[in-house]
């Protein structure tokens, strides 16, 4: 077991991203490792700036996208959705944030088995770190969807960890993007199959992969308050139809042990 | 000055306790503390037979605060006592066990069942949930009930102090304070959520999927502070405040108005070692007020001049 830590840390580096698509949408937010022992790609950390007052309550859950020994610090990648990260969006170097992880399990990582990565959106931020940390990134493929321009996203380094082969898919054309999910799932039917993004994307992968009987992964975002399994707020129905926590036993469930 | 309170019989370290719902069974938030450092862990409601709970989205955070419709999820009274209860940190902190029922006699039942485990040190009997609609709210709201419920318990606690739990969704708060003293009540514990609701204005969708819930946070001290006033005033058992505490000065106000001890609820989520370091921080905050003891603090309050 990793050993989860609550600390107060000094926010390192604010990165926008795309700034030609939406200005003060897009970030990295790099903040000092606050000790953590080890941690692994797909896991999340909750991240509360220190200067909040009592109108937030909660902190927020980010994938954890890398850590760098180099820099001893944690980078998570965020969209501005809301009053959170809109606040959030605003942090500069030298701001306090409160943060607690490494939380939730992570994806599986087989090293010898070819693996397709889905990702739809700022979903691409947990594969980032897992394409770093992948002894054979030659081994993975990655499928990008996303609605906004490609420097948007942390798409470049996910590119720089690995040598594998990249298809991307832009906006709009659903259909053709439902039509490449379904193909490249049966294309990897005896291989390793993670999912991130949004409900509907990772539904299409679930249904597609259960329908072929290939293993797959799907790493849910549900709204979380406590991120340490305690208030039961996140819970979603595991294969037995039991409310289960999405913090603690997941974020990242097989797709047979979920509804979605 | 010793932190340690007396509330009906029961020792505690400090006055602090996690609150219920809030703080699973403790062991959850054993990596970013010592569970042994506070005053007791309230767990989660309990109920004879296990239960899912209510659907999905269940919390949004509102100003101040939050809803929530968790719909008392939990394994069960049996898988409590035979899975969860030998892990809790009993030996080291109270545990006090939080009960919830749909009548006088399965409260008895469930009562029965807890007594018996060494590991309990009070029970909490919740006649205050809003959430669901056939339980809590139709005793919290009912003198005659909650004196009933209270006295099922009591029938059933052996040793064990009974706490009952009031709900501030009441006309007269007072009322039900004496209806659970009459029903054998050892101690009271208030405020429970507040029944609330939060829409989206532009999908038109309810924020809960229950479209009802309970609210708690900061947002609902004054009206706690307010329920405990009236409830110290009422009876002569001690009573446990809650509701929206969020540092030191607020553990203090609620002694000021008369609270024998407190317990912390949503502010366990501002991080998830709030409650640790809220005992440091009453500690210097004790210190640095001179103050000597609860007992010449508790209660007070100087009203007029
Ligand atoms: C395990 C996990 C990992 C995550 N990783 C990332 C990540 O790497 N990068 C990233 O940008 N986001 C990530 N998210 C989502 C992120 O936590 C939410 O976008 C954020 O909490 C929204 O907060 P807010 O206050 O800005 O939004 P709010 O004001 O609360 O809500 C704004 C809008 O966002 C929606 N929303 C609220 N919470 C969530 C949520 N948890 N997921 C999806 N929609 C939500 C609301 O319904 C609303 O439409 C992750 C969530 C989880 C649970
Ligand atoms: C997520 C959540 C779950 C709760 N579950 C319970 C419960 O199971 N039983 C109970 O008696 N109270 C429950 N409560 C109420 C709290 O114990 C407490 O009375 C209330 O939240 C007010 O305190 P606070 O403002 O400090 O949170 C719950 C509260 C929250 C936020
Ligand atoms: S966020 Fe509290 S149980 Fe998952």
């Amino acid at each position: 077991m990793l050993k989860k830590v609550c600390r107060e840390v000094t926010v390192e580096k604010m990165l926008p991203f795309g700034q030609s698509a939406r200005v003060g949408e897009f970030f990295e937010l790099r903040f000092e490792n606050p000790g953590w022992s080890g941690w692994r790609p797909g896991q999340f950390v909750m991240i509360r700036p220190s200067d909040w007052d009592q109108s937030l309550i909660w902190g927020r859950p980010f994938s954890i996208s890398r850590v760098s020994e180099a820099e001893n610090t944690v980078s998570v990648f965020f969209q501005s959705v809301g009053r959170g990260t809109g606040r959030m969006a605003q942090l500069a170097p030298g701001d306090k944030v409160t943060v607690w992880g490494p939380l939730g399990n992570s994806f599986a990582m087989e090293p010898d088995t070819p693996t397709l990565l889905l990702a739809g959106g700022v979903g691409i931020a947990p594969f980032v770190g897992y394409a770093e940390q992948h002894p054979h990134p030659e081994k993975l493929e990655l499928v990008f969807a996303h609605r906004l321009p490609r420097e948007c996203y942390p798409y470049e380094d996910f590119a720089a960890c690995t040598h594998s082969c990249l298809e991307e898919h832009s906006p709009d054309d659903l259909p053709r993007i439902i039509d490449t999910l379904q193909h490249k799932v049966r294309e990897y039917r005896d291989g390793l199959i993670l999912c991130c993004g949004p409900t509907p994307f990772m539904r299409t992968v679930q249904t597609a992969a259960l329908k072929v009987g290939a293993r797959a992964q799907v790493s849910l975002e549900n709204r979380m308050a406590c991120g340490v399994g305690a208030c039961l707020g996140c819970v979603c129905k595991d294969g037995k139809g039991h409310h289960v926590q999405t913090c603690t036993r997941g974020p990242v469930f097989w797709a047979q042990d979920v509804t979605l | 000055m010793d932190l340690a309170v007396d509330v009906a019989g029961l020792k505690l370290k400090n006055p602090i306790l996690t609150a219920s719902g809030t703080y699973g069974f403790g062991v959850e938030f054993s990596a970013f503390g010592d569970l042994a450092a506070l005053g007791g862990i309230v767990a989660k409601g309990l109920s004879l037979k296990p239960r899912e709970g209510n659907p999905m989205p269940r919390i949004a955070e509102t100003p101040c605060g939050m809803l929530n419709a968790i719909g008392i999820q939990n394994p069960g009274v049996e898988a409590f006592v035979d899975k969860i209860l030998p892990a809790m940190p009993w030996k080291e902190t109270a545990v006090v066990a939080n009960l919830y029922a749909c009548d006088a006699q399965e409260f008895g039942e469930l009562a029965g069942i807890l007594a018996a485990e060494q590991g309990i040190a009070a029970l909490e009997v919740n006649v205050s949930c809003p959430n669901v609609s056939q339980g809590g709210a139709l005793f919290g709201a009912d003198p005659g009930q909650i004196a009933r419920v209270t006295e099922a318990v009591k029938n059933k606690a052996g040793t064990k102090p009974v706490w009952v739990k009031l709900s501030p969704n009441v006309t007269d708060v007072a009322v039900c304070a004496r209806a659970a003293e009459q029903g054998g009540a050892d101690a009271l514990s208030l405020i429970n959520t507040l029944t609330g609701m939060a829409v989206d204005a532009r999908t038109r969708r309810p924020r809960l999927a229950n479209v009802v819930g309970g609210l708690s946070g900061p947002a609902i001290k004054p009206v706690a502070l307010r329920c405990v006033h009236q409830a110290v005033q009422a009876v002569s058992i001690p009573v446990v405040g809650i509701g929206g505490i969020s540092c030191a000065e607020d553990v203090l106000e609620f002694l000021l108005v008369g609270a024998h001890a407190v317990q912390v609820g949503t502010a366990n989520f501002l991080r998830p070692d709030f409650a640790f370091r809220l005992v440091d921080e009453l500690e210097e905050m004790v210190q640095s007020l001179r103050l000597s003891s609860w007992e010449e603090y508790r209660g007070s309050l100087e009203i007029g001049n």
